[in-house]
């Protein structure tokens, strides 16, 4: 950027002021404060905290709550991540293909992404419930006596469900916009070197997508990870003690049920060095294999 | 021996627009046919049907003899260079050239060597390793050629192939693909806007407007005898004069003027004249024009004037005295072309 561009040398500060303000109130001061307590025995009736260095750190490393937590996380990262992407990814070939009626499927199936996470969860619950769900009667027919609430696994199935199924439209759009930016000359060059539509999909259209596959990638696991806390707190109100939780969900009920601030914290800082950690391989590793025009 | 013989082939699109109306056209063995228009007359509509990119409506097209209007495009042994080149951006010129090969099953060794040969053909063996971000306007144009030639196709189909070239490197190539077609000796298709392109390089030019053939035949024969109106303006620069007359026992009428002619015609006619066949002095016999603008154009200059009552141009060497004002023009009878007032077709 060219300096001579502004009139005065503050002139640029003074534009990216707001932003910055929204991050220092929003981000930069609670996540030192998350720190600085994360070293605390707090008194959760604002009392003054005890001193206690990493032991937060190491109740909630060692706790066997927390791992089954944190592979409970993982689980549910990498199957709603995979599921939304490459579910989302088939229903937009299939969309790309139609070419009548191409912007009502687009709608119709953007539809769900304009749910709130709540509401989504509302529904999903719902769907799940043991006297009117759809699913649960659905699951009986095969004889999968189907226990939101109670049963662990049942509880995270219907997470992954609710979750993947919330995220689907949001990949399907951006696919979808990928796959129409591929040059239809491109396409049809393919057309007449490879007979084969299947392997062309996956020697020129799949590659030609890999930057918006990896655009997601990174959404998708934020999401996963991060946004899907309404709908989890609403599948697990009731009983969220045995139920799964993700991690972050975790940090939630440990600071504002169990009222272990000082605890909630560790675990928070621990969150946000792992999200730290996969940014960064994530934009090391993975873009290094990406093609970008 | 015929390569390709489209035969009486429409296209009809859903909306009811018909882009090509009942074309038939044959290509030799060996012949480079150029398709020339202007924009939405049909010509690449044509081209996309011989490749499989398009449904044919109705007519059949042949290919070494062989119907292949329901085959796939990649089972029609054709390549095509698109406009703007089409190169596979994620792979090495390498692998865009042996990316038909190695879907054909090609063997691995095979394939090398006509990559080795092709690189040579083109100049790009230097660019092998490159992906197409990298490489200039011209040389990407040379590698879509290069995937064009190591499938060894029945009949190249080219689709404007020069139309993202500046002026300059347009020319250089135009000559390549012509020598690179003589030398490799596969029939070829190649579709233009441009006349120019048009006669430099075609063995046989077909000229269409509005879905139809107006006229077949070499570059000499389209620029000396056009069949109408349309291809008499379309072929050649500048254009052709296409100036109302009515002919009479003393000649071609122009308003006030009347221009000797040597014809059994008469009535209401489109009289052609080729700017470049107009000769054009101060002073003389010949009918009268009174001159208002002159175009530099270097080797030639174009005299712009008023015949009749009537816009003509004249092609005037850049040597000769450049006349002002009222001057006379002269033509030799038989480089008069004759078209219907109406129908614009040549009588």
């Amino acid at each position: 950027m060219n300096k001579a561009q502004f009139g005065s040398p503050w002139m640029p500060y003074l534009l990216l002021a707001p932003q910055m303000l929204i991050i220092a109130i929003f981000f930069l001061w609670p996540a030192a404060e998350a720190v600085r307590s994360s070293f605390y025995l707090e008194d959760p009736f604002f009392g003054t905290g005890t001193f206690v260095g990493l032991d937060n750190y190491r109740d909630a490393l060692s706790a066997s709550d927390y791992r089954r937590t944190a592979i409970f996380t993982g689980i549910f990262v990498f199957l709603v991540s995979l599921l939304s992407l490459s579910i989302g990814l088939m229903l937009a070939v299939s969309a790309d293909r139609v070419l009548r009626g191409k912007s009502t499927y687009k709608t119709l199936l953007m539809w769900v992404y304009a749910i709130a996470p709540p509401v989504a969860g509302l529904i999903g619950v719902m769907l799940f419930d043991q006297h009117i769900g759809p699913l649960v009667d659905f699951a009986a027919i095969f004889g999968w006596d189907y226990r939101i609430g109670v049963n662990y696994w049942d509880t995270g199935i219907t997470m992954i469900i609710v979750a993947t199924w919330k995220q689907i439209p949001y990949n399907f759009i951006f696919f979808l916009s990928g796959l129409q930016s591929i040059p239809k000359s491109v396409k049809e060059a393919a057309s007449i070197d490879c007979s084969s539509q299947n392997r062309r999909f996956w020697t020129i259209t799949f590659p030609l997508l890999a930057p918006t596959s990896f655009f997601l990638l990174i959404l998708n696991i934020a999401y996963a990870m991060f946004e899907t806390f309404g709908m989890i707190d609403l599948i697990v109100k009731d009983q969220p003690g045995n139920s799964p939780v993700t991690l972050v969900y975790k940090v939630y009920r440990d600071g504002f049920r169990g009222n272990d601030l000082g605890g909630s914290s560790a675990q928070s800082v621990i969150l946000m060095l792992l999200v730290l950690v996969l940014t960064i391989v994530q934009f090391r590793l993975i873009e290094k294999r990406v093609h970008y025009n | 021996m015929t390569t390709l013989r489209i035969k009486n082939v429409f296209k009809r699109y859903p909306n009811g627009a018909e882009a090509v109306k009942g074309v038939s056209v044959e290509v030799g063995d060996g012949e480079l046919v150029v398709f020339v228009g202007p924009s939405g007359c049909g010509k690449s509509t044509l081209l996309r049907m011989v490749a499989g990119l398009e449904d044919v409506t109705s007519g059949e097209i042949e290919l070494s003899g062989r119907v292949v209007n329901d085959l796939e495009p990649a089972e029609r042994n054709i390549a095509m260079v698109f406009q703007n080149y089409a190169l596979y951006p994620h792979m090495t010129v390498r692998q865009n050239l042996a990316y038909g090969l190695k879907n054909r099953g090609t063997s691995k060794s095979e394939i090398d060597s006509k990559v080795e040969a092709a690189g040579k053909l083109l100049q790009i063996s230097d660019f092998l390793e490159r992906k197409p971000s990298q490489l200039s306007g011209g040389q990407r144009q040379r590698v879509a050629m290069g995937r064009a030639i190591v499938r060894d196709p029945a009949i190249f189909l080219f689709d404007e192939p020069l139309s993202n070239l500046d002026a300059k490197l347009r020319n250089q190539m135009r000559l390549e693909i012509k020598s690179l077609q003589r030398r490799l000796k596969t029939a070829a298709v190649y579709v233009t806007h441009d006349q120019v392109e048009a006669m430099t390089l075609a063995d046989r030019i077909v000229v269409l407007n509005n879905g139809l053939i107006e006229q077949v035949g070499t570059p000499a024969e389209v620029y000396s005898r056009p069949d109408s109106t349309f291809v008499a303006s379309f072929i050649g620069a500048p254009p052709m004069n296409l100036l109302s007359a009515t002919l009479t026992d003393a000649g071609a009428q122009l308003g006030d003027q009347v221009l000797p002619v040597q014809t059994s015609l008469r009535g209401d006619v489109q009289l052609g004249l080729r700017p470049e066949r107009i000769k054009i002095s101060q002073s003389g016999s010949g009918a009268s024009i009174e001159v208002t603008i002159v175009e530099e154009l270097g080797a030639t200059r174009l005299v712009h004037g008023i015949v009749g009552g009537q816009n003509i141009s004249v092609a005037v060497d850049a040597e000769l005295p450049v006349p002002t004002g009222q001057a006379v023009i002269s033509f030799r009878p038989d480089d008069a072309h004759f078209f219907h007032a109406t129908t614009g077709r040549r009588l």
